[in-house]
């Protein structure tokens, strides 16, 4: 298609360790188009930091290639071009351990300024001031280190650093979660005007369904390195096909009652996400899944689409020919 | 009248260290009836964990020192009490469960040494266990959380189980004995949303079951929602509100509690949801009066100079904010 910025195919990524194969990443096919918020959500051990880093070019996939503008980028950081590494940028979920606590914040947001020349007329210094007042930071933050500052403005820092370079895809790897609310509240809404003004394309990495709800304009879940499904968010909400997507809507804590309303049946969720080294045979979901089949222990599903934005992974999906 | 379970009246907690005095709690008052389910709610640093250490007396002295106040766990005053007594209290009447499962598990020992160990000892000043007893005693504290297969897991050690599963084994700990009131302090923030709901509707069910009181001391409003009867909000190191838990989710008063809930996205959706400006103050020079002046869109001069007192606007609904003084008088 025209308008995608990433194509991600069957890519695997697996890890070797003295208790056997890690598979991280599974065959994860997926595409994010320009200008979209991408939400891709799993919980802890699904493997969704490790596809981020795959697209961030920080590993290196062991099957399956990935396309930024329909340039192959699947073979790591160092055989990257300039121009890929001023395109794409990533922000990491703690900002305190991204931040080197030697530089101050000047330096910090200066060094990606500098070397990929995103400053004009050698006015570097005021390229770092309107950066720095683009996340909504005072000026006199410049020459403070970042353990002078809160975990919030940290944050802010390491996002002005990101876009920095005027990239077109920036990927966030759970940005907001180790935040307290209110701050989050205010980084998002930061990150939505970056999006608007910049044109920006988000890879958003979270577990926090309800945060993806707001702003993302597609999401996908990820169990056990595999991709179960992928919607337009208002129909994913509305309508979530996979037993693992209905499970976990139905266990998030909600505030108001027209929230209760929207969640689907109460799913009592059991059993634990299962080690990456021993996958269960078949469906990796089958363990946990309320409407297990004879067939979901045997052979594992294929992606099935139900409409043109809504693709599930489940036997109880059939295929429409 | 209710005599309550424990009360916790005028608290101040300080903690000296190098640059000065920081003062945290400022004047904490709680109460929890017999029975009842408490939640404590409260951003990261408001003092949530440094109220659940003084009344376990588990502050790390002398860099903490309690300079005022009370907490009267039946009848008695917990802090003019011996070690021996605190002990007591520690084995038999209150207990916690800590946010971190991994930290808060002995890594060298079995889950069925540190196990026996709670319940042995929580029992010698009730009656005297042998080795087999207890035994059958931690499997039926493991089997009651839902564990499967507990004759195995007593020979594990905590690195050998998962995050949740660890977060059980802390469970039956607490759970094991017959103590009357629980401290579970963030006891799921650690943990993914599905193994949340599972750790959450043991706990509260085994809590009704057992008939015991429970503080729930977290961050997150919509477990408080589905848990608790009552609420206290916490800012900074006073109890900005307190209401019956529908009633505050229905109707916030404070500021703080409505940036609070307008911060959360909303599975609704389409709605920007906003924060609140600035952050958490220093609490070596905390402001003055009301300590979420800096940050109030509502506040006035009263507010930079005088600490509000908690006004009740009835239904058992107290709020500490000038704004309601009006209203009452």
């Amino acid at each position: 298609m025209k308008d995608e910025i990433l194509t991600i195919k069957n890519v695997k990524k697996f890890f070797t360790t003295p208790q056997g194969v890690v598979r991280a990443v599974d065959g994860v096919s997926l595409s994010v188009k320009k200008g979209e918020t991408f939400g891709l959500i799993g919980e802890s051990g699904s493997g969704k930091s490790t596809l981020a880093y795959v697209v961030a070019g920080i590993y290196i996939p062991t099957q399956g290639s990935i396309y930024f503008n329909k340039q192959d980028i699947g073979k790591g950081y160092r055989k990257r071009s300039k121009y890929l590494k001023k395109e794409i940028r990533i922000i990491f979920q703690d900002p305190g351990s991204s931040l080197n606590p030697r530089r101050n914040i000047k330096q910090i947001i200066e060094l990606p300024v500098k070397v990929h020349n995103t400053f004009k007329n050698n006015h570097k210094n005021q390229r770092v001031e309107e950066l720095l007042e683009m996340v909504e930071l005072p000026i006199n933050y410049l020459y403070k280190y970042p353990q002078e500052l809160g975990g919030g403005e940290k944050q802010m820092v390491a996002i002005a650093r990101a876009i920095a370079t005027e990239p077109s895809l920036v990927i966030l790897d759970e940005p907001t979660s180790a935040l307290d609310v209110s701050i989050q509240a205010k980084i998002i809404k930061i990150l939505m005007d970056l999006q608007r003004r910049n044109n920006l394309t988000y890879l958003f990495i979270t577990h926090d369904l309800s945060l993806m709800r707001n702003i993302a304009s597609r999401v996908a879940i990820m169990y056990l390195g595999k991709v179960c499904e992928v919607a337009n968010t208002s129909e994913f909400f509305k309508k979530p096909l996979h037993p693992y997507t209905q499970m976990l809507l139905s266990s998030i804590p909600v505030l108001t009652k027209e929230e209760e309303l929207l969640k689907p049946q109460k799913i009592v969720p059991v059993g634990e996400i299962p080690s990456p080294v021993n996958v269960p045979p078949g469906c990796s979901f089958h363990f946990r899944c309320s409407k297990k089949m004879d067939i979901c222990s045997q052979k594992d599903p294929e992606m099935v689409e139900i409409s043109k934005t809504h693709i599930v992974r489940c036997h109880l999906y059939k295929k429409i020919d | 009248m209710m005599v309550p379970l424990l009360e916790v009246k005028d608290l101040y907690v300080q903690f000296s260290v190098f640059e000065g005095e920081l003062k945290v709690l400022n004047g904490v008052n709680l109460k929890i009836n017999e029975g009842e389910k408490i939640g404590l709610v409260g951003e990261a640093g408001c003092g949530k964990t440094t109220t659940m250490k003084s009344i376990l007396r588990v502050l790390p002295t002398p860099v903490a020192r309690i300079s005022k106040g009370e907490i009267i766990y039946k009848g008695k005053n917990i802090l003019n009490m011996k070690p021996s007594e605190i002990q007591n209290i520690r084995r038999g009447e209150i207990t916690a469960i800590f946010q971190d499962p991994l930290t808060s598990l002995n890594p060298v020992f079995t889950i069925g040494q540190q196990l026996g160990d709670v319940i042995k000892y929580a029992s010698r000043y009730q009656d005297h266990l042998d080795k087999k007893e207890i035994f059958s005693k931690s499997v039926a504290a493991l089997k009651e959380t839902g564990m499967p297969d507990p004759e195995r897991i007593l020979n594990n050690y905590p690195v050998q189980l998962s995050g949740g599963m660890r977060q059980r084994v802390c469970i039956s700990e607490a759970l094991s004995t017959n103590h009357n009131l629980i401290i579970a302090d963030e006891p799921t923030t650690s943990l993914d949303v599905t193994i949340q709901d599972q750790i959450l509707r043991l706990l509260s069910k085994l809590v009704e079951k057992k008939k015991m009181s429970i503080i729930l001391i977290t961050h997150s409003l919509g477990v408080v929602r589905e848990l608790t009867d009552r609420v206290y909000v916490m800012y900074a190191g006073n109890i900005v509100e307190t209401a019956q838990t529908t009633t505050l989710f229905s109707n916030p008063l404070h500021p703080y509690t409505r940036g609070l809930m307008n911060a959360i996205p909303r599975l609704t959706g389409e709605r920007i949801f906003e924060g609140i400006e600035g952050r958490i103050p220093n609490y070596l020079y905390p402001p003055t009066g009301c300590r979420f002046h800096p940050r109030c869109k509502y506040s006035t001069k009263e507010c930079q100079e005088i600490f509000p007192l908690m006004y009740d606007t009835g239904n058992n609904h107290e709020v500490a904010c000038f704004l309601y003084k009006e209203e009452l008088n």
